[in-house]
């Protein structure tokens, strides 16, 4: 029987990580991703996880233990936000190129300068390339589902790509939810046991990482992008046979009443939700307006994207990052998307949201209104921003 | 050899499955210059083959130690090290 408890989300992420039996933790403690390594230490210390807790001395320390980790086929997980994420930058390109499924939880904040401790997507922004696996979570049960199914997928050996659950700093780590827990059973049956092919054993020694003249480098890097793109097809099965077995089904795509919708508003992580009570009032008031959020975000999920806006006039795209001197990294990635459809949606971008200020249902509503006008009369602005003085 | 391989042929993250296959690797053509021993001076002391980064300097029947050219990158340490003075470096150009 599956219990249905108040869980904070990065404990919800912890207890995923126990209940996936996870052999290697290595992390580096950084607000606002601090519960999630301090919650799974005190289980490593407690004897409910039995996992080697490696505490190291920065993020790129935690990153470089986790690829040896997973090197010999160990069952490995880290966490980081911010900073943290930027400081293992170059550890995150060697893990994914390597080949090897970490998880990773990102607890989503924003960079400095200024600092701040506070969320945005500036740094999931920042590792978009990376080759990583990437999801984003809007609450506490995808915290833990979707933890649980990145050691799924992550570690199929026709993938063996590490996978970053992107969870929002403070708005959503640190939120008190009802989470539904499975059984042990349940999770065992749907999680087997890793069993990496290349696992590093003195008894046949082979080498991991060797260097890459100009001769063979880019042949290796189509063969990394080949592999990677074909790993959606493990993530929609993973998805399914995570549906299959606990009821909750997942998509690259997530839809909030889009039928019929004239107008979509796209977001991504846990302002989904207070989106969701702005779209539920429109609707109310007979506004064709619906919602969809972005759960894939890398590999970029084309084809589910592209049939989801096709009906629609308008698609408003909401970034919580600015990549300067060229505006909202989502906004120009949706629109690059759509370029080649015959019928596609007018896009306009709005950013809001950083370093921890609250978007709230009027924000919403401003964005909503705001993206109507800019698509009727153009915009004389050179960046378009809500909630921003 | 690499040169022959196509992005199908590699395996996962491209490990190498087979131990000990950097002896197939050229690093001789890195060398701008060569040793040569006079065994007229060598006194067969053997510090040159240990010495070698590369294990390139191997022993021959006559007790001799020589460069193995596929190898040698021309770094000098054996003729640096050599305490008979067999040993001189030579430009690759000349003869």
């Amino acid at each position: 029987m599956s219990r249905r408890v108040a869980l904070e989300a990065s404990h919800a992420v912890a207890e995923a990580v126990r209940m996936a039996d996870a052999d290697v933790i290595a992390a580096y403690p950084i607000t606002p991703q601090t519960h999630i390594p301090e919650r799974l230490a005190e289980m490593v210390a407690d004897g409910e996880l039995n996992a080697a807790y490696i505490p190291v001395e920065s993020e790129h320390s935690a990153m470089s233990t986790c690829l040896g980790s997973a090197a010999v086929g160990a069952r490995t997980f880290t966490a980081t936000a911010g900073q943290g994420l930027e400081l293992m930058h170059e550890v995150v390109y060697v893990t994914s190129s390597m080949r090897y499924p970490v998880v990773m939880t990102v607890c989503n904040r924003a960079l400095s300068a200024p600092l701040s401790v506070w969320g945005d997507h500036s740094d999931a922004m920042a590792v978009r390339d990376t080759g990583w696996i990437q999801v984003f979570c809007q609450n506490g049960q995808e915290a833990f589902d979707l933890t649980l199914w990145a050691f799924r997928v992550g570690e199929d050996p026709k993938v063996l790509f590490p996978v970053m659950v992107h969870l929002d700093g403070f708005t959503l780590s640190h939120v008190t939810e009802p989470v539904i827990l499975p059984e042990q059973s349940e999770v065992d049956r749907f999680l087997p046991r890793f069993q990496y092919p290349f696992a590093l054993n003195p008894d046949k020694p082979m080498t991991h990482g060797a260097f890459g003249p100009p001769d063979i480098y880019s042949e290796t890097k189509l063969a990394q992008e080949v592999a990677f793109r074909n790993s959606k097809e493990i993530i929609l099965q993973g998805w399914k046979e995570f549906g299959d077995n606990f009821g909750r089904y997942y998509h690259p795509v997530e839809e909030y009443k889009t039928e019929n919708a004239e107008t979509l508003l796209l977001t991504m992580g846990a302002y989904t939700e207070t989106a969701k009570i702005v779209i539920d009032n429109r609707r109310d008031k007979g506004e064709a307006i619906g919602l969809i959020s972005l759960r894939l975000w890398r590999p970029f999920p084309f084809e589910e994207f592209r049939r989801t806006v096709k009906g629609a006039q308008l698609l408003i795209v909401f970034d919580r990052c600015i990549s300067f001197g060229l505006g909202g990294p989502v906004f120009s990635e949706i629109r690059s998307a759509l370029y080649d459809e015959a019928s596609r949606p007018k896009v306009v971008g709005i950013i809001g949201g950083l370093g921890g200020r609250d978007m709230s249902e009027e924000n919403f509503d401003y964005v909503i209104n705001r993206g109507k006008e800019i698509a009727e009369k153009g915009s004389d602005r050179m960046l378009e921003t809500v909630g921003i003085r | 050899m690499a040169e022959e391989l196509t992005w199908k042929d590699l395996e996962v993250g491209n490990i190498i499955t087979e131990a000990g296959n950097g002896s197939f690797r050229k690093t001789g053509d890195w060398r701008t210059e060569r040793p040569i021993l006079d065994k007229e001076k060598c006194i067969k002391c053997a510090l040159c083959w240990i010495y070698c980064p590369d294990a390139a300097i191997k022993p021959g029947e006559d007790g001799y130690y020589e460069a193995d050219l596929y190898y040698c990158k021309g770094c000098s340490i054996c003729a640096s090290i050599c305490p008979a003075g067999a040993i001189t470096m030579i430009e690759e150009e000349e003869q």
